[in-house]
């Protein structure tokens, strides 16, 4: 087990290496330097050409690329990404100080998005009424094909502007938190009652559920101790999407109601060329998804007897 | 219920589907009873409506049929106007169910123990601790070994024989009156079939259970139950006594199945018309020390397999590396126009043997020589010459055709694959390949779905026989059909050996089929050769114990004289 876990270990640094080395070389490929485009930031009073050379020594944007690289990977590997040139502070902790709203987002909408997902799959599942479990499963596909962004301006617009129930934008409590977690939570829940439900469909179809049904097990028992175990095991593998899409989710989620977050400082660090905090961003992303997968890999075994992780993996 | 009030009656019961808008009755009025710790068995082949009775009366159809008329009374009480809560206090506890596939029908996140005590608690029938312990006692009453380890083991652990147990195990639990037992052992070896059957018949003659037993098999049926209800196409043709049903068949229809019974009729079958040297060898099991043709085929032998040893190399354990040994030491020999039966169960290593032959696959060590040429040096195109002179027919007529096919391009194939004449040659070749397995022409444009099973493997014959191959590998090649349908494929293949001068490989677990189609039998197990020689020798006068052991097993061998 220990072996297991070390190996992921590995193998999630080499992913975290190539996601900086890969977003790396695309942020040198673009246009202007970040010195450049501080320089250029205002143009009525344009900067001393010796200025941005000393500022490019400085940085060490003069030297030649492979230099440029292998001080910044060592510098990365203690964590130092950089000064955000926006605003000095180092990148790191430009990402660090809102890191915690976002986790407070993200965890309020991955909890809203179970609850709402499996309630949608587990109530077509289990209606007897034809017409109820069709709207059961029609919601799905439409929770899907709704942008995001306007699920959040309908939000805004009923809960905020017509009934004052709360905040449209801000980071204050609770009540700040409902509207954004409800929309991030909106794309993601409709993913997890579709799949869900089609795996409890598949699974109610298994001949042990009639076997259990021969035993004389009421509904009740055949969905909730039976089925609905074995049907999460296919979700349970999409976890690791469904936080990806829940980063992207943030994105759009803090944009629209104002909130501070690692979403919307992704939108301002892209549009002013902050390159050292697009890259910390690049890596935390890479570290979730890591993290993710290593979680699902170590969860497996306790839902599903049948994997052994550690034999699986030593193959 | 005591007295003559049957247990379980069925009256004029009609059950139909319904398929993309259109209804199909599948039980025509079926009437029959089952009195109190007797055993009835319904006989039917696929399509016949058994199992569609037998979920009708324990009201577990599926979804798209439905019970049109007729009453099932159950201990004086009409089961349909049961209510849903009501049907989940009989089943279980009044009726128990033992399901045709083992291996599908426990929930396989769930501990073997609890499942079974499941039974008892659903109907409060002991509180939880209670059945823990009771369902220990039950998996240890159903033959398993060690029942308080492998009650906290889960159903992956279990084989398919040890999960039929635990099934029976939790069909008995509540002591149900009736028992219905839905093709309990037809997806498992012969010997372990024959160990659930009487593990059955042991349990519900102790407890006074009655049996439905719904089989395919007549040789089943005659060994175990105490009544015979014949079913076709959703009507019973005949019911009756298993001494009657069977010494004195009043319908047709059971008269053709108790023909067509492998396991009641053990004659090598021989073509009706003279054409090959085959019918000049009256009944092979009459005379097992001389035969003519194994001895004149041994002069010269097709395909002489030597000390073939494969090793597979299994998934690292805590241990250190592993490898399972599929085949051991096995040597062996094809004759010309002659057929080798290997026979063993699951996992026997026969499987493998018929890859290696057919060089699917490549001795880990050991030799195989084809008409003199060694296969394990063959490359290229030499290969693929002596590729079209070895053909196989595989066990599933469903997933070996293409679907996307013609019954002519799946028959076809091999001839546009090397290139054979022009096309109206090949379209000629085809008509007569369809005419010597003996479809109609017109099939050749039908796509594999518009065919039954047995017409699906049919082709697959055709399509091996393309080539004119000296040797067709028939990988459990009936083992999937219906027993009627299985005695007309034996006997084409026969008509065919006799009139092409093949040679067969015949892989099969069922002795009573190699019994029809066998010149020389071999015997394998555990990846080993236990004995090999003369049908006639190795099946009347077995060498080994465990050969013994395969020929006990047969249903209906009790049966005969």
């Amino acid at each position: 087990m220990i072996r297991f876990i070390g190996r992921r270990l590995l193998q999630g640094a080499f992913v975290l290496w190539a996601a900086y080395t890969v977003s790396f070389f695309i942020l040198y490929l673009l246009p202007g330097d970040a010195v450049s485009i501080m320089a250029s930031g205002d143009e009525q009073n344009a900067v001393d050409p010796a200025l941005v050379a000393r500022l490019r020594s400085e940085y060490g944007l003069d030297r030649p690329l492979p230099e440029q690289y292998l001080i910044a990977l060592v510098k990365a590997l203690q964590l130092d990404f950089g000064i955000s040139i926006k605003n000095g502070v180092s990148a790191t902790a430009a990402v660090a100080e809102v890191l915690p709203e976002t986790i407070k987002l993200a965890a309020a909408g991955f909890a809203l998005a179970v609850i709402l997902g499996s309630a949608l799959a587990i109530g077509a599942a289990f209606s007897r009424n034809r017409w109820l479990r069709q709207a059961f499963a029609a919601l799905p596909p439409l929770g899907i094909a709704v942008p995001t962004f306007w699920i959040g301006l309908l939000l805004l617009q009923f809960f905020s502007f017509r009934f004052r129930l709360f905040p449209a934008i801000g980071n204050d409590g609770v009540a700040s938190l409902v509207l954004p977690a409800l929309t991030l939570a909106i794309p993601t829940a409709a993913v997890i009652a579709q799949l869900l439900s089609r795996s409890l469909h598949r699974t109610l179809g298994e001949p042990y559920i009639e076997q259990i049904r021969a035993k004389g097990a009421s509904d009740a028992l055949i969905h909730f101790g039976h089925a609905l175990r074995n049907a999460a095991i296919p979700t349970l593998t999409m976890l690791g999407i469904l936080v990806g899409n829940l980063l992207a989710g943030a994105v759009v989620s803090e944009t629209v109601f104002s909130r501070a977050g690692i979403g919307r400082l992704t939108v301002t660090a892209v549009n002013s060329r902050d390159i050292p905090v697009v890259q910390t961003l690049v890596v935390l992303a890479a570290a979730i998804f890591v993290l993710t997968s290593l979680l699902v890999d170590l969860i497996y075994p306790l839902v599903d007897p049948r994997i052994n992780t550690a034999r699986r993996v030593s193959v | 219920m005591t007295g003559t009030q049957p247990l379980l009656k069925v009256e004029d019961l009609r059950v139909s589907y319904r398929v993309n808008g259109e209804t199909t009755e599948a039980v025509h009025g079926a009437s029959f009873e089952v009195h109190a710790g007797e055993v009835v068995a319904i006989v039917g082949e696929s399509g016949s409506g058994k199992t569609t009775t037998a979920h009708a009366i324990i009201n577990l159809l599926p979804a798209n049929a439905s019970t049109d008329a007729g009453s099932v009374v159950f201990a004086g009480a009409d089961l349909a106007k049961l209510t849903r809560k009501e049907w989940q206090g009989v089943r279980g506890k009044e009726i128990g169910l033992i399901p045709q596939d083992p291996t599908a029908a426990l929930d396989p996140l769930q501990r073997v123990g609890v499942q079974v005590a499941e039974a008892l608690t659903i109907h409060r029938l002991e509180p939880r601790k209670v059945a823990r312990q009771s369902a220990v006692r039950l998996l240890a009453e159903s033959g398993i070994p060690d029942p308080e380890t492998r009650a906290r083991q889960f159903p992956h652990q279990f084989s398919g024989g040890m999960r039929q147990r635990v099934l029976i195990a939790t069909a008995l639990a509540a002591s149900p009156r009736l028992v219905i037992a839905d093709e309990p052992t037809s997806a498992l070896d012969v010997t372990v079939q024959r160990q659930i059957l009487d593990n059955i018949s042991a349990l519900t003659a102790e407890r006074g259970t009655a049996v439905l037993l719904i089989t395919h098999d007549l040789g089943v049926a005659a060994d175990r139950a105490d009544r015979i209800i014949v079913m076709r196409s959703g009507d019973i043709v005949e019911h009756g006594p298993v001494a009657n049903v069977l010494g004195n068949p009043q319908h047709a229809y059971t008269r053709q199945l108790i023909a067509a019974a492998p396991g009641l009729n053990p004659r090598r079958l021989r073509p009706a018309v003279a054409g090959g040297v085959s019918t000049d060898v009256p009944g092979a099991l009459s005379d097992p020390a001389g035969l003519p043709r194994a001895a004149a085929a041994a002069a010269e032998p097709l395909v002489v397999a030597t000390d073939l040893l494969k090793l597979f190399h299994l998934p690292r354990t805590a241990k250190g590396p592993k490898t399972l040994t599929a085949v051991n030491n096995v040597s062996l020999q094809i004759g010309r126009r002659e057929t080798l039966a290997l026979v063993g169960e699951s996992g026997s290593g026969k499987s493998t043997v018929a890859r290696l032959l057919l060089r699917l696959d490549r001795p880990t060590s050991g030799s195989v020589h084809f008409d003199g040429v060694d296969l394990a040096a063959a490359r290229g195109e030499q290969l693929r010459q002596l590729r079209r002179r070895f053909q196989v027919v595989f066990q599933s007529p469903y997933a070996s055709l293409d679907p996307r096919f013609s019954v002519a391009d799946s028959v076809g194939e091999p001839l546009r694959a090397f290139g054979e004449g022009t096309t109206a040659d090949r379209r000629a070749r085809v008509a007569s390949l369809l005419e010597a397995v003996h479809l109609p022409a017109t099939y050749g444009a039908r796509q594999p779905v518009e065919l039954s099973g047995g017409q699906r493997q049919r082709v697959a014959i055709a399509r091996a026989l393309a080539l004119r191959p000296d040797l067709v590998v028939l990988d459990e090649a009936v083992s999937a059909l219906d027993v009627s349908v299985q005695a007309q494929i034996l006997a084409l293949l026969a008509e065919l050996q006799a009139k092409d001068g093949l040679s067969y490989l015949f892989i099969s677990h069922d002795l009573a089929v190699v019994q029809q189609i066998s010149d020389r039998v071999a015997v394998m197990r555990g990846g080993e050769l236990l004995e090999e020689g003369p049908a006639g020798v190795v099946l009347e006068r077995p060498a080994h114990e465990y050969t013994r052991e395969l020929i006990a097993a047969v249903p209906g061998r009790g049966r005969q004289g």
